[in-house]
C-alpha cells in the first residue's frame, strides 16, 4: 500500500458558466480521519460527487488515484468496488423497511440465485449493529428509530459492503450532542479497525476533536491542509482560512435597547395532533420585551419547535389552550394568516421542505406571505413586486444572479436569507426564528446574526430557538430552557453558561423521575 | 450566446409544444391534401374541441395543486347535459334558466368533491374515481337509459351557432375580419408593453429581431385564422367562450392572489401553509371551479350533439388530462400554464381531426394519441435531465 489510500489530483470541474472546482488536490492517509471543510458553495459536495461517480469519469479533468492506481469511475458501482462509500446528508434509507433489509439493500445475502437468505442477513446485521454500538432489533423499521440511530444504520450499510474509505457529508448536522458524540467516537473506533474516513462538517469543534488532517476549500480551490500536532488547528485558525479573512468576533455586537414587556404567553398547553392524549406542551409561561432577543435552549424533542408553531396560528398541535397577550391585550389567533396579520412571524427550521417554494423564484418567495400589500384592486402589481424583491436582495445580501433565480438553486445561507426576507416583509412585531443558522457556513452565519441584531435594534421582539448553545449564549439577552414540553429554567445571558443550561435540564429530568 | 442559451432553456418547453403544433398542422395539411385548413374544417375543428379545451383549463388548476387530477369530469359532462335536457324538454323551463341551473349543478358537484378532498382529506384520485362512477350512474338513472333530443335552437346556439355579422357582404364576414385585426393590435401593444417593463428592470429580453419575428409570426397566424373563419360563417360562439375563458384564467393565474396561491400550494404545500395560505380553501375552490367548467363543457357538448345521451362525455377526462401534460404541466404540481394546456388540447384536436379526415380508424387514433402523450412528456423529462448535467 502506498502512502495515500486516496489521492485526487488537479481536479477541475466546470458547469455551464461556472468553474466549480479549480485544480483541487486531496490526499488521504490510510487509517486517518480526514476533514474536508469550507463555506457553502466552496466545492466540497462537488468533489465528493466526483469521487462517488455521481459525475462520472470524463465530465471533469484530473485523476483519482486509489492505492497508487489511477481509477476510472463510471458509476457508483465502480467506486464501491474500490471500497469507497459515501453517506449523504439526506439519508438513503427506506423508512418502511427493517434495519436488516436496509443494510443489505442492493447487496442482498443469497445462497444462490435470487432467493434471499434471511438467516444469514439477520446474523450479519446483528454482528455489525453490535460493532457500532446500536442496540436495536434487526427487524425494527427505520421509521421507528431516531435520526441518530438511522445515521448508524447508514454506516452499517457501508460496512456491509466491506468499505475501506467512508465519506460522511454533514453526518451530525441533524443530531443532538449525545448522538453526535457517539458517532464521532465510532469514527475513531473504526479508524483503529482500519477504516479511513473523510468527514465534511460545519461543526468546527467536532472537526478539531477527531480529525487528523483538515483540508480547507474556498471558492473551488484547495487553500491548505492542516495536520494535527503539526499545525495550529484552533477554530479561529480554520475560520480564517475558510473565509479568507479574520473574523474578529463570531457574534456581532448589538446596541441593546430593551423596552417593556410586549408579548406574553400564559398557561399555554398543546397536545400531539396525531394522538390527543399525549401532551406536548405543558403550562408554558413566557414573555418577550420590545427589542429583546430571547433564546429557547433545549435538547431535540424538548418541544421548542412545537411551541413556536403552536403560537404561530396553531400551525402545530391539537386541543391548544392558553392566552397570548400583545401589549397587554389578548390576541385571538385561529390560523396562520391571522398570526401574520397580527404581527407574528415564524422562520422554520426546515427551510427546504417547509420554508421555500424551491421551484419558484426569489421575489415570489419573498412576497408570498404578504401578497395583499402588493395588490392594486384585484391584481398583483408586478413592478412593485420586483422593487420589493430587489430591495430585499440588496438589504439582506442574497447572493444570486437576479431576483428571478429559483430558490432551489441557492446555497443554504442564501435560502435562509430569502426565508428571513419573507418574514420581515410581512412586517411583524415578533419573530420566531427556529434554528436560523442550521447547516449554514461561518460567513453566512455572521450575516444572519447581523440581520437579527438590526431587527432587535429596530424594536422587534425576537425568539431564537437553537441547538447550538454558543450561539444562544452569544446572541440572546435572556434564555429560557425547555425540557419535555416545559419551561425548566430562565436565566439572563450574562449569568448563563453551557453548564448552567445543562444543569437546568438535568435537574428537571430528576424531578420528573421522582 | 450564453444569454440566448439560457433564454431558450427557460422557454424551450413552451416553444417546443407550439412548434410541435405547427409541425402537426403542416403534416396533416399535406396528408389531407389541404382539407385540414379549409374554412369549413377550421370551424369544425373549433366546435369539435371546445369542450376539451374548457375541461383542460379546469383540469390544469387541479393538476397545479400537487398534481391532483379529476377523473370525474367526463361523467359530470354527461350528467349536466342530461340535467339540462330534462330541465328544458321534460320540465319546460326557459333555456336560460336551464343553463343557469346546470351551472349551479356543476358548482354543487364540485363543492361535494371539494369537501371530500380538501376538508376530509380523501385523496383526489379516489374521490374523483368515485365521482366518475357516481355521476355516470346518475346520468343513466336520470335519462332512464335513453337519449333526449332534439334540443331547442336557443340551446344549441352556444355550441353550434355563429356570432351574427354586422354587415351583409357576399362571401365574407366583416365582423370576423374586424375582430381579427383588433385582436392583432391588442396583442402587439401588450407584447411591447411587457418588453418595455422587462427592459426597465434590466431583465433578459430576446433580441429585437427575435422579438419582431415573434410579433410578425403570431400576428400573421391571427389574421390568417380570422380570414379563414370569415370565409365560412364567421366566429363560432364557442370560440368566443373559449377565448374569454383563456383570457380570464390566464389573468387569474398570472396576476391575482388566488392564482399565486394555487401555484404556491402546488410548489410546496407545507411552505404555502406556513406562509399563511389557507391551503384547504385553495384546494376546495379549485374543485368547485372544475365542477362549474365541467358543467359548461356539458352544455356545449350536449348542444353540439343536439341530444343528451347516457354515454355523453365518456372518457373526456383523459383528453383533458393529456392536454395539460402535453402542454407542459408538471405531474408533481406547481408548474403549467393555461395557454400550455390549450396548446396541448389543440394538438390533440388536430391529430383527431386530421386522422378522421384521412379515414384512420378510431382504434388507431387512440393508439397514436397515447403515443404522442408519452413522447411529449418523455421529451420533457429527458430535456430536464440534460439541463442538469
Amino acid at each position: 500500500m502506498g502512502q495515500y489510500i486516496l489521492e485526487m489530483r488537479n481536479i477541475t470541474k466546470t458547469f455551464p458558466g461556472v468553474k466549480a472546482l479549480d485544480n483541487v488536490n486531496l490526499r488521504v492517509i490510510p487509517h486517518h480521519i480526514h476533514a474536508l471543510i469550507g463555506e457553502n458553495g466552496a466545492g466540497k459536495s462537488t468533489l465528493m460527487n466526483i469521487l462517488s461517480a455521481v459525475y462520472p469519469h470524463g465530465t471533469y479533468e484530473g485523476d483519482i488515484v486509489v492505492d497508487d492506481e489511477v481509477c476510472v469511475f463510471k458509476s457508483i458501482k465502480d467506486s464501491e468496488a474500490k471500497g469507497i462509500a459515501i453517506i449523504h446528508q439526506e439519508l438513503a434509507l427506506i423508512p418502511s423497511l427493517s434495519i436488516a433489509e436496509n443494510v443489505f439493500l442492493g447487496n442482498e445475502q443469497t445462497d444462490k440465485g435470487l432467493v434471499i437468505n434471511w438467516e444469514k442477513t439477520r446474523i450479519r446485521t446483528t454482528e455489525m449493529l453490535k460493532k457500532v454500538g446500536l442496540d436495536e432489533r434487526t427487524d425494527t423499521k427505520i421509521k421507528d428509530i431516531g435520526l441518530g440511530k438511522q445515521q448508524l444504520v447508514e454506516i452499517v450499510k457501508a460496512l456491509a459492503k466491506d468499505v475501506r474509505l467512508l465519506i460522511l457529508d454533514e453526518p451530525t448536522a441533524a443530531l443532538n450532542d449525545k448522538d453526535s458524540d457517539h458517532l464521532l467516537d465510532l469514527l475513531v473506533d473504526l479508524k483503529e479497525h482500519g477504516i479511513t474516513s473523510i468527514i465534511i462538517s460545519h461543526k468546527l469543534n467536532e472537526i478539531t476533536k477527531v480529525a487528523d488532517e483538515i483540508t480547507i476549500l474556498r471558492d473551488g480551490a484547495t487553500i491548505e491542509t492542516l495536520v494535527k500536532g503539526v499545525d495550529d488547528i484552533s477554530e479561529e485558525r480554520i475560520i480564517k482560512s475558510m473565509v479568507g479573512r479574520e473574523i474578529v468576533d463570531r457574534f456581532p455586537k448589538r446596541n441593546h435597547q430593551i423596552g417593556d414587556i410586549f408579548f406574553e404567553v400564559k398557561n399555554w398547553n398543546a397536545y400531539d395532533p396525531l394522538d390527543d392524549e399525549k401532551q406536548i406542551l405543558k403550562d408554558i409561561n413566557i414573555n418577550i420585551r420590545k427589542g429583546e432577543v430571547v433564546g429557547i435552549a433545549g435538547l431535540m424533542g424538548a418541544g421548542r419547535t412545537e411551541l413556536a408553531m403552536s403560537l404561530y396560528g396553531k400551525a402545530y398541535g391539537a386541543k391548544i389552550s392558553g392566552k397570548i397577550l400583545k401589549n397587554g391585550d389578548e390576541l385571538v389567533i385561529n390560523d396562520v394568516s391571522d398570526a401574520i396579520a397580527k404581527g407574528i412571524a415564524y422562520a422554520t427550521e426546515d427551510r427546504k421542505s417547509a420554508g421555500l417554494i424551491l421551484i419558484d423564484d426569489i421575489k415570489r418567495n419573498i412576497t408570498l406571505s404578504s401578497l395583499g400589500s402588493l395588490k392594486k384592486k384585484w391584481v398583483i402589481d408586478d413592478n412593485l413586486e420586483i422593487k420589493v424583491g430587489e430591495e430585499y436582495r440588496k438589504k439582506l445580501n442574497i447572493k444570486s444572479s437576479s431576483i428571478l433565480q429559483k430558490t432551489g438553486d441557492l446555497s443554504g445561507g442564501n435560502q435562509q436569507k430569502v426565508v428571513f426576507s419573507k418574514c420581515i416583509f410581512a412586517d411583524p412585531d415578533i419573530l420566531f426564528l427556529d434554528e436560523p443558522t442550521r447547516g449554514i457556513d461561518v460567513g453566512a452565519k455572521y450575516e444572519i446574526y447581523t440581520i437579527i441584531n438590526e431587527l432587535a435594534e429596530k424594536g422587534k421582539s425576537i425568539v431564537m430557538i437553537s441547538s447550538e448553545l454558543p450561539e444562544i449564549l452569544g446572541m440572546c439577552d435572556r434564555i429560557y430552557v425547555m425540557n419535555k414540553g416545559m419551561i425548566v429554567g430562565e436565566v439572563m445571558a450574562r449569568d448563563a453558561s453551557q453548564e448552567k443550561i445543562m444543569q437546568y435540564i438535568m435537574q428537571s429530568n430528576k424531578e420528573v423521575a421522582k | 450566446m450564453k444569454r440566448i442559451k439560457s433564454l431558450l432553456r427557460g422557454n424551450i418547453r413552451q416553444y417546443a409544444m407550439v412548434i410541435a403544433l405547427i409541425v402537426v398542422v403542416v403534416i396533416f395539411e399535406v396528408l389531407t391534401k389541404g382539407v385540414l385548413l379549409k374554412p369549413l374544417n377550421i370551424s369544425n375543428l373549433i366546435q369539435q374541441n371546445a369542450y376539451v379545451l374548457i375541461l383542460a383549463i379546469g383540469m390544469l388548476l387541479c393538476i397545479l395543486t400537487i398534481g391532483n387530477i379529476d377523473l370525474s369530469v367526463g361523467s359530470v359532462v354527461g350528467l349536466v347535459g342530461a340535467l339540462s335536457a330534462i330541465f328544458i324538454l321534460k320540465m319546460d323551463m326557459p333555456v336560460w334558466i336551464a343553463i343557469i341551473l346546470s351551472l349551479i349543478a356543476g358548482f354543487i358537484i364540485g363543492a361535494w368533491q371539494g369537501v371530500w378532498i380538501a376538508y376530509i382529506g380523501v385523496p383526489a384520485f379516489i374521490v374523483t374515481l368515485g365521482g366518475q362512477l357516481i355521476f355516470r350512474g346518475l346520468t343513466m338513472v336520470a335519462l332512464q337509459g335513453t337519449s333526449l333530443a332534439p334540443l331547442p335552437e336557443t340551446y344549441t346556439f352556444l355550441a353550434a351557432g355563429f356570432v351574427p355579422d354586422i354587415a351583409h357582404i357576399e362571401g365574407i364576414n366583416l365582423l370576423t375580419l374586424i375582430a381579427g385585426a383588433v385582436a392583432c393590435i391588442l396583442f402587439v401593444i401588450n407584447e411591447i408593453n411587457k418588453r418595455r417593463s422587462k427592459k426597465k428592470y434590466d431583465f433578459d429580453v430576446p433580441s429585437i429581431w427575435a422579438f419582431l419575428f415573434k410579433l410578425l409570426a403570431i400576428s400573421a397566424v391571427i389574421l390568417a385564422f380570422s380570414y379563414a373563419l370569415a370565409l365560412y360563417r364567421g366566429i363560432p360562439m364557442v370560440l368566443l367562450i373559449v377565448v374569454a375563458l383563456v383570457l380570464i384564467y390566464t389573468f387569474v393565474t398570472d396576476k391575482t392572489i388566488p392564482g399565486r396561491h394555487i401555484y404556491a400550494y402546488g410548489g410546496n404545500p407545507k411552505a404555502a401553509r406556513l406562509s399563511g395560505i389557507k391551503t384547504k380553501r385553495v384546494l376546495f375552490w379549485v374543485y368547485v371551479n372544475m365542477g362549474v367548467l365541467a358543467a359548461l363543457a356539458g352544455i356545449v357538448f350536449t348542444g353540439r350533439l343536439n341530444s343528451a345521451t347516457p354515454k355523453g362525455g365518456y372518457g373526456f377526462e383523459l383528453d383533458a388530462i393529456a392536454a395539460c401534460f402535453i402542454g407542459g404541466a408538471s405531474t408533481t404540481g406547481g408548474i403549467g400554464t393555461v395557454v400550455g394546456a390549450i396548446v396541448g388540447g389543440l394538438l390533440m384536436g388536430v391529430l383527431n381531426n386530421g386522422m378522421s379526415i384521412m379515414g384512420v380508424s378510431i382504434d388507431w387514433q387512440q393508439a397514436i394519441k397515447g403515443f404522442v402523450l408519452l413522447i411529449a412528456v418523455g421529451f420533457d423529462v429527458i430535456s430536464k435531465i440534460r439541463a442538469k448535467v
